[in-house]
């Protein structure tokens, strides 16, 4: 009995650490006073704040463009790496993984500030710079998600379709396609959850001009706190949320349980 | 005889610098059953690759019915696998998994479910279509994997360890299930097994293997009764491998005595390999025996007990009906048309290996 309660204090501990910040700042969001530490009632003034406000705006529309393209692009490109990957021998895999799990581990202030280093030898910051650095921290979470969607899909299934008459493409499609678009589909929903999140690398690669929420919230907190980006904050923190809802309790996960 | 349906002609691989088959020359007949049998590692796997065309040879053809398919891609050849793993699409309900084929040759939907019912008919499954791979036990899939080729009606079916995932029983069932098949279909089958007994059980013509070279090939009873080396008198069943001297034509020293057999024309006084099975050492009183020894081990094996014999520093492997307990001593005797004489190996490439079981 004891050790019952004391397991869910426990917990609840910890629960409140992770969570308690966050829904002070949601409710502080919703908070019709100028200071952080009165209640003054409900409203949404922020938020109208926010809308109205077309730097803001284009901000938010920048992260949402840049999380899309990105995790597109990334998905493309991760997907034919982890058919390569999964193509080669043994030991050449252990590197290539290695290799693409390096940038997972670096710290994200490393990776802006080489990746900003890389770009200002040969072109000027700006949209295509963040783009192509989205894409680059996205690729490994791509690929992590397929390759062992690729490992469980056991490869003489594709040489049991060529056997039977399949073209390799016609094999691709109807049998190692069906079998890895479960996690195709999570790795770009993964990327684009990384790519919304993202603040260093955002920060080192977008050039004069461009904004994406987690930076605008950033230059704007150094002018003053202003509760708009109480509100800010939590649509950057729904936005997170549906996308991790969707990719635990989507179709493709859905799908995948079912299957086994 | 039938016409040689499929011949290799001096193929040659190898992998990342190691040799797995060395100038391998092999046909088979139409309407065999045959069967390359080896220790893992002894290529007879990637000699069924490169006949489905999964590898491509580093030299040497392989021609198919009078024509050279050796870069031809696998879906372009009028042959079909069954996989060790089975490899059915997890996907796809069974009914899809046996049209895969007939899908891609276009042909008509009347056609393909005739095809459906007529495999799954032939496997012992009817009823089966709408179900998932899943739903499947081992026995069931692997009967779905042959159906799923057999329904291309395709010239030569091969079988890659088909039986190697199942137990023990279920894989007897199979093996008569599998000479039934071939029998109605009519088709040739080149099977690949590490498995002896399956082997002897269901072939028409085994070819032993070992290192990438092949040892001997014939018909069951030529494999076990008359192997050409130690390494395939020690690989197919157990065997008494014993060095003895040919003394002259009908007359062998092993172990200091004198042995006669029926064996000729190994010359005088030449050192050979004596290959005795267990079931033909007769355990004999002591004084009616060639020679004699005491039993040191013995164990029960359902249809007869094993038992081993030292006699003269060598242990006898003896497979007999009578029991006879540890310590009893014993005669040995051997028939002269049950001893096998075999030549020593004289180059490395013959050499005996001990297979890695």
């Amino acid at each position: 009995m004891v050790k019952k309660s004391a397991e869910r204090i426990y917990l609840s501990l910890i629960f409140l650490f992770l969570y308690l910040p966050i829904v002070v700042l949601i409710v502080l969001s919703f908070n019709d006073s100028k200071t952080k530490v009165q209640w003054g009632g409900f409203t949404l003034k922020w938020y109208r704040n926010l809308f109205s406000s077309s730097s803001i705006m284009e901000a938010f529309w920048t992260t949402i463009f840049l999380a899309l393209a990105s995790a597109l692009l990334a998905t493309l490109l991760g997907t034919l790496a982890a058919l390569g990957i999964d193509a080669m021998k043994k030991r050449n895999q252990a590197i290539m993984i290695g290799a693409t799990n390096i940038p997972l581990l670096n710290a994200d202030i490393v990776t802006g500030l080489s990746l900003m280093l890389l770009f200002v030898r040969f072109t000027r910051l700006g949209m295509g710079t963040v783009l192509i650095a989205h894409i680059t921290f996205n690729i490994p979470y791509v690929i992590l998600n397929i390759l062992p969607k690729l490992k469980q899909s056991n490869r003489t299934t594709y040489e049991a379709a060529l056997d039977l008459g399949a073209t390799p493409l016609y094999a691709f499609f109807k049998i190692i396609w069906p079998q890895i678009r479960p996690g195709v589909f999570s790795g770009f929903l993964m990327a684009m959850t990384m790519s919304l999140d993202d603040f260093s690398v955002t920060y080192f690669t977008k050039g004069a001009g461009i904004n994406t929420l987690s930076t605008m919230i950033y230059t704007e907190m150094r002018k003053g706190i202003r509760p708009e980006m109480y509100a800010l904050s939590t649509i950057l923190f729904l936005l997170a949320l549906i996308l991790l809802l969707f990719m635990n309790f989507g179709p493709s996960a859905r799908k995948g349980k079912e299957e086994r | 005889m039938s016409k040689r349906l499929i011949d290799l002609q001096h193929i040659t691989k190898s992998f990342g610098g190691q040799t797995v088959l060395d100038d391998l020359s092999l046909y088979i007949r139409e309407n065999e059953f045959l069967t390359l049998l080896g220790p893992s590692g002894c290529g007879k796997t990637t000699t069924l690759r490169i006949i489905g065309g999964f590898e491509t040879p580093d030299s040497g053809n392989v021609i198919f019915d009078g024509k050279n398919i050796t870069s031809l891609a696998p879906n372009e050849r009028q042959l079909n696998t069954v996989f060790q793993k089975y490899a059915l699409f997890p996907h796809m309900s069974i009914a899809e998994n046996i049209a895969f084929g007939l899908k891609i040759k276009k042909k008509s939907k009347a056609y393909i479910d005739d095809k459906i019912n007529y495999a799954l008919k032939l496997v012992n499954l009817e009823g089966f279509g709408k179900r998932s791979v899943d739903s499947l036990s081992g026995g069931q899939q692997q009967r779905i994997a042959i159906a799923r080729a057999i329904v291309n009606e395709p010239k030569v079916l091969l079988l890659d360890e088909p039986l190697g995932a199942l137990d023990l029983k279920l894989r007897q069932d199979m093996q008569y299930e599998l000479i039934r098949l071939k029998n109605e279909l009519g088709i040739t089958f080149i099977y690949v097994t590490h498995d002896q007994e399956e082997a002897l059980t269901m072939s028409d013509t085994i070819v032993v293997m070992n290192q990438g070279y092949i040892q001997q090939i014939g018909t069951p009873e030529d494999i076990y009764n008359e192997p050409t080396n130690a390494f395939v008198a020690d690989f197919i069943g157990e065997s008494n491998i014993i060095d003895g001297i040919m003394l002259k034509d009908r007359l062998v020293q092993v172990l200091g005595v004198d042995f006669p057999c029926v064996d000729e024309g190994f010359g005088n006084h030449k050192p050979v390999d004596v290959v005795i099975r267990p079931e033909d050492v007769e355990l004999v009183p002591p004084e009616s025996g060639m020679l004699e020894g005491d039993v040191i081990s013995l164990i029960f094996k359902g249809v007869h007990w094993e038992i081993e014999v030292l006699a003269n520093g060598y242990e006898w492997l003896v497979q007999t009906t009578q029991m006879h307990p540890v310590g009893s001593h014993v005669g040995i005797r051997v028939s002269p048309f049950n001893i096998q004489i075999m030549n020593k190996p004289e180059s490395s490439d013959e050499q005996a290996v001990e297979p890695d079981v």
